[in-house]
């Protein structure tokens, strides 16, 4: 209902000050002039931006072949092409009768990003439902065929079920990790919890890849009784046990949380940050009221500041879980899939560009994007929400 | 009990979890540099750690990575995708910021809804289309920077009109009003008012969005390919799966390829750590 009641405010409230503006502007009629210099302008500087941004793909020669300078000058064009573009936009929309320009300016302002949202984002997602009932080359309707292609075959049942776990894991014990460093980074001196927040937020820098290739020196397998450069394989030599194959152990999907752990390593201290600024804005007199009734550290950690943190905790939740749903990355370049590891993203890309399976790769994505609904629903009823408070 | 400099009581709990912590989620990046100024024998018959105490360190592998692959210009083609793909989407996400925040208009919720929706979509959504439509049958650009550019200015664009229009609502809109009451257009209002005053939330997207196109795979790899403009992250994939001969070159090419978002990083710390807890995520 907050929602509801939202929606019809906005469209209803003037902004304070509108009625000074409406004696001002009110009699100014239209201005031919600006009107048609300001459409000329908008409409060359989008044909001479393209026709710029073009060249550097079809003709590279005529900037001597040189990535740098074609890079700096996509920076130039597109940036003063922008600048240019709104610049002419808007006195062209001035030079409309003034009534009329305060209702077109606000959807000037948002043609541009709209439109590389609908022409990148909106319309391949509807192309790719379509392509999911459609042939390989995307020349015949087939119906359900793709759907049901996949859904008979128990490679993709395995895929969802390792998804299924990476959701039910990983976003908690990132969570669960960050709030515990966040806690006690808190109650270290300044310059220490400055220092082991710092390390623990590094990896937050790192590529999928490159983190892949960090664990991979840690999963490491040397035949037994050859000397063991993987740490985790070292370890378990030097306690008297067998060097295991890590990756290839399927048995209680233990490969997939050795790959799991890379992602939490990673995004740990994305959690901590939030958390920690989270546990910093709890104020201080709600914790100093339970010092003075004589609660333990524990009880008033979990009674007042742990139901402050939580809509944080929440946000950080659904985060990971977004990430975690598309991730691909980290299992393309470890396992690709095999010993029973796949995930949803990498068996699209196998399908698609593996398998040349281009209708059942549209159709694992719109799997995909089924999954995603219910966090996508959720995030736009909290946003709702969020807004109505504000 | 002792007490620390502020006056708070010293924790024996977090003195000895948090090194701890700090140390299990150093040490993999540790085995990776290490490793990576070792010989190829070296690294064949002992665990990099063995070589903390023998101390026997090359910088061959850097050497010889510049010298015989293509690394040093794959780090190049990522500076010139990353640059301004992290730049052009700013302008237009900031223009339609400025809408959402200081104008009405009807179906304002409903596209900013859309945005909100946007930011949970899965690109892979868009791949077979666009590949089509930017491959040798559409526009023929695919393989080239301004494939990769457009494509990470669009999926850039939910994030960022989303983080500009957060913080821009929590200027004082009566900057605005009194500008527009000295008859300044909007572009004006825009342009010296609240653009500068919205640099933190653009330096702060600028962040994030510097890391996702510097550290992704799959755009790269799908519409800029394997070949003479690959990025340095397609090119460590590709090494990864190298056998035998070069096989030590990879830990050298990986540390290579965080270098500029390690600085980056460091550098902006405040920026990104602003635009978590401000715009991007919120509770």
């Amino acid at each position: 209902m907050a929602g509801v009641s939202a929606a019809t405010d906005t469209e209803t409230s003037q902004p304070p000050g509108a009625e000074s503006e409406e004696r001002d502007r009110s009699g100014s009629p239209a201005r031919p002039l600006r009107l048609a210099i300001g459409a000329v302008g908008v409409v060359v500087t989008v044909y001479l931006a393209c026709n710029i941004f073009l060249a550097f793909a079809y003709y590279p020669q005529w900037f001597l072949g040189s990535k740098l300078l074609i890079g700096a000058l996509g920076l130039i064009v597109g940036i003063g092409g922008s600048v240019l573009f709104f610049w002419f936009l808007n006195l062209c929309i001035e030079g409309l009768p003034s009534r009329m320009s305060e209702g077109v300016i606000p959807y000037a302002f948002l043609l541009p990003g709209f439109s590389l949202i609908a022409l990148l984002l909106l319309y391949p997602t509807a192309q790719t439902i379509i392509y999911s009932f459609a042939n390989n080359d995307s020349t015949d309707w087939v119906g359900l065929a793709n759907y049901q292609a996949i859904f008979s075959d128990p490679a993709f049942w395995s895929t969802l079920f390792n998804n299924l776990l990476w959701i039910l894991i990983v976003p908690i014990l990132t969570v669960a990790f960050g709030l515990t460093v966040a806690v006690l980074a808190d109650k270290l001196s300044g310059t220490g919890e400055k220092v082991a927040k710092s390390f623990i937020f590094l990896p937050m820098s790192i590529s999928f890849v490159g983190a892949a290739t960090i664990w991979g020196l840690v999963y490491a397998y040397e035949d037994a009784g050859s000397s063991q450069t993987g740490l985790l394989n070292a370890i378990v030599v030097s306690l008297g046990g067998e060097p295991q194959s890590w990756y290839q152990i399927d048995t209680l999907r233990l490969n997939s949380l050795l790959l799991m752990v890379i992602l939490i390593w990673l995004q740990t201290g994305f959690a901590m940050v939030l958390l920690s600024s989270a546990i910093k804005g709890v104020p201080e007199d709600t914790v100093e009221a339970g010092r003075m009734d004589g609660a333990s550290e524990t009880r008033i950690f979990w009674q007042i500041v742990f139901p402050q943190v939580r809509p944080t905790m929440l946000a950080v939740f659904i985060t990971v879980l977004i990430l975690v749903l598309k991730v691909f990355d980290i299992i393309y370049v470890t396992t690709n899939g095999r010993y029973n590891t796949n995930v949803i993203a990498n068996l699209f890309f196998n399908e698609l560009f593996v398998s040349r399976q281009a209708g059942q790769a549209a159709a694992v994505v719109v799997v995909l994007l089924i999954l995603v609904i219910p966090v996508l629903i959720y995030q736009v009823h909290s946003f709702r929400q969020q807004e109505a408070n504000r | 009990m002792s007490t620390m400099k502020d006056g708070r009581r010293r924790s024996p709990l977090a003195m000895i979890t948090m090194p701890v912590m700090v140390i299990l989620w150093t040490i993999p990046t540790l085995g990776l540099l290490v490793t990576s100024f070792r010989t190829r024998e070296a690294a064949a018959s002992s665990g990099w750690w063995a070589s903390l105490l023998d101390g026997a360190f090359t910088l061959d592998n850097y050497r010889e990575l510049f010298e015989t692959t293509s690394m040093g210009s794959s780090l190049l083609n990522s500076v010139v995708v990353a640059v301004p793909a992290t730049v052009l989407p700013i302008m237009f996400a900031a223009f339609a910021a400025y809408a959402f925040t200081f104008m009405n208009f009807p179906g304002k919720d409903l596209l900013f809804i859309l945005i909100v929706a946007l930011m949970v979509v899965p690109i892979q959504v868009a791949f077979q289309p666009m590949l089509n439509l930017l491959g040798p049958n559409g526009l023929g650009i695919n393989g080239e920077f301004v494939a990769v550019w457009l494509m990470h200015t669009a999926f850039g664009m939910p994030l960022a009109v989303y983080t500009l229009r957060n913080y821009m609502a929590t200027l004082p809109g009566s900057v605005v009003e009194s500008a527009k009451i000295d008859g300044a257009s909007h572009f004006q209002t825009f342009w010296t008012l609240v653009a500068p005053m919205s640099s933190p939330a653009i330096a702060a997207f600028a962040t994030l969005q510097f890391l996702w196109v510097w550290n992704d795979l799959l755009i790269a790899k799908l519409f800029l390919g394997g070949g003479a403009n690959k990025t340095i992250i397609v090119d460590l994939q590709q090494m990864i799966g190298t056998q035998g001969q070069g096989e030590e070159l990879l830990t050298a090419g990986a540390f290579i390829s965080m270098v500029v978002p390690m600085i980056v990083f460091f550098s902006l710390q405040r920026f990104l750590v602003r635009g978590m807890t401000s715009g991007s995520v919120k509770g």
